[in-house]
């Protein structure tokens, strides 16, 4: 069945026009959710991911960590959010992401220094369009450190994979469905540190390389988006 | 307008001669942001204040908390942050004996009290035996971020007493962003109005006047 769908035009580019190492756009707005200690909007391509974070001592009692926070990040997707319905609440995968982002976030929080706590994140996809759980992780990093919640890094994430037999930057829908490979992977951009790294999919070592390479050429651009949104509630308060 | 630098979480800090404090990480001697927030350079240190925090206890902070649970000898008190707070019942300016707590202290009440004893896992206890401490009965409560406190209070309080003034209210300002404001019902509004405004532009420079001169309209219109 691989063989028999085209993913790449014959000029080069892809189905949706891109480039190979061409990203959807993004959009990342704070201050979404106003009982939240933090929030954020993300639209990365089609999909649409709010996000809401909460600070609070962590409850049952005997689940707190008596030296640090504990992150809980729950990713969650709506009904309608995929072409044909998902049943809603969680199962394998949505635990899965929840995990994933969990650990990711982890490493970027400054643990130590709220103990006894738990940071919540709730991830609500709205619309998915593929890269959900890298666009999930990029905006919850953003809300966290909208939430004054200490942090050593914004975790910044990008996809890759293989489609037509092509390395391509940040797979659309159909690349995803029917292409060959799918690899997200997240970094803290100050260290170069990964902090989630997926794939699924066949791949060479030749193509896992060009494609992590792709990504780590796309993540300084996502970053400075990450840090514009911040930014641009503060202008918002100044009046401006 | 005039801004300080503005740093996002890990970004590098230049100390210069200042010596580090508040808000940031060390790592290969080198120190980076915790927070998105600005640099503050004072004589001798160089901090991060960040633009939105949770609070965190600090002895002999002076804060209002509203009672969420009523045990056989202590209340627990909400203190606006993460962590809930403990009032024991010896540390009240009335002799309540165990067992009668809510007698004195409902769920829902509003107290201003100092925190007594807070420890490295952020455990609290506060404590009303103290002057000014007491039941907050009437009056409204508000609250405001907790690192946007000091702006509202103003250097030697002169924010909040051009307010007070200006308005003609009562208006104590906890340490941990909840405010109680009291008098007149169109008074309080303003004054909350008022607080509103400085919270949204705790940032800028030269508020101060601006402020008083948005009160003094505000009054004139009366």
């Amino acid at each position: 069945m691989e063989g028999n769908i085209k993913l790449i035009r014959d000029d080069g580019l892809r189905l949706d026009g891109r480039a190979n190492n061409e990203m959807r756009p993004i959009k990342i707005q704070t201050g979404v959710v106003q009982r939240a200690d933090g929030s954020a909007f993300i639209e990365w391509g089609a999909n649409k991911i709010i996000v809401a974070v909460y600070v609070r001592e962590a409850y049952p009692k005997h689940a707190q960590n008596i030296d640090r926070a504990i992150v809980k990040a729950r990713y969650n997707m709506s009904g309608y959010s995929v072409e044909e319905r998902k049943r809603p609440g969680p199962d394998r995968r949505t635990m899965e992401i929840s995990k994933v982002v969990s650990e990711a976030l982890s490493s970027a929080i400054v643990l130590e220094k709220l103990p006894r706590a738990e940071v919540d994140v709730f991830i609500q996809v709205l619309e998915a369009d593929a890269g959900t759980r890298i666009a999930s992780l990029t905006a919850s990093s953003v809300a966290v450190a909208d939430a004054g919640v200490p942090m050593r890094d914004l975790v910044v994430g990008c996809t890759a994979g293989k489609a037509d037999g092509k390395v391509v930057l940040d797979l659309s829908k159909d690349e995803d469905n029917f292409g060959q490979a799918d690899i997200p992977m997240a970094i803290l951009p100050r260290t170069g540190k990964v902090v989630l790294l997926q794939l699924d999919g066949n791949v060479t070592e030749e193509e896992f390389n060009e494609a992590t390479s792709m990504m780590m050429e796309a993540m300084p651009r996502i970053s400075e988006l990450q840090r514009n949104a911040l930014m641009d509630k503060y202008s918002l308060e100044d009046g401006e | 307008m005039e801004t300080k630098k503005i740093v996002y979480p890990g970004d590098k800090i230049e100390t210069d001669d200042l010596k580090p404090r508040n808000g940031m990480y060390e790592s290969n001697s080198e120190f980076f942001s915790e927070y998105f927030g600005v640099i503050q350079e004072s004589e001798k240190f160089i901090d991060v204040a960040p633009f939105n925090s949770p609070y965190l206890p600090r002895v002999n902070d002076k804060i209002i908390g509203k009672i969420m649970d009523i045990g056989p000898t202590m209340w627990t008190v909400d203190i606006n942050s993460p962590y809930y707070s403990l009032l024991h019942m010896n540390d009240t300016p009335w002799h309540v004996s165990s067992g009668d707590l809510e007698r004195y202290l409902n769920v829902g009440d509003y107290v201003y009290a100092r925190i007594s004893v807070s420890n490295e896992i952020r455990e609290s206890w506060i404590s009303m035996r103290d002057n000014g401490m007491r039941k907050l009965e009437t009056g409204r409560i508000i609250s405001v971020k907790p690192p946007k406190v000091p702006r509202v209070i103003g250097k030697g309080g002169n924010m909040i007493n051009i307010i007070k003034t200006y308005t003609d209210t009562k208006v104590i300002v906890g340490q941990n962003g909840f405010i109680w404001v009291d008098g007149e019902i169109d008074n309080v509004k303003k004054a909350i109005d008022a607080i509103r405004i400085v919270e949204k532009e705790a940032h800028t420079i030269g508020l101060t006047d601006r402020m008083e001169e948005y009160l003094k309209k505000m009054k004139g219109e009366n």
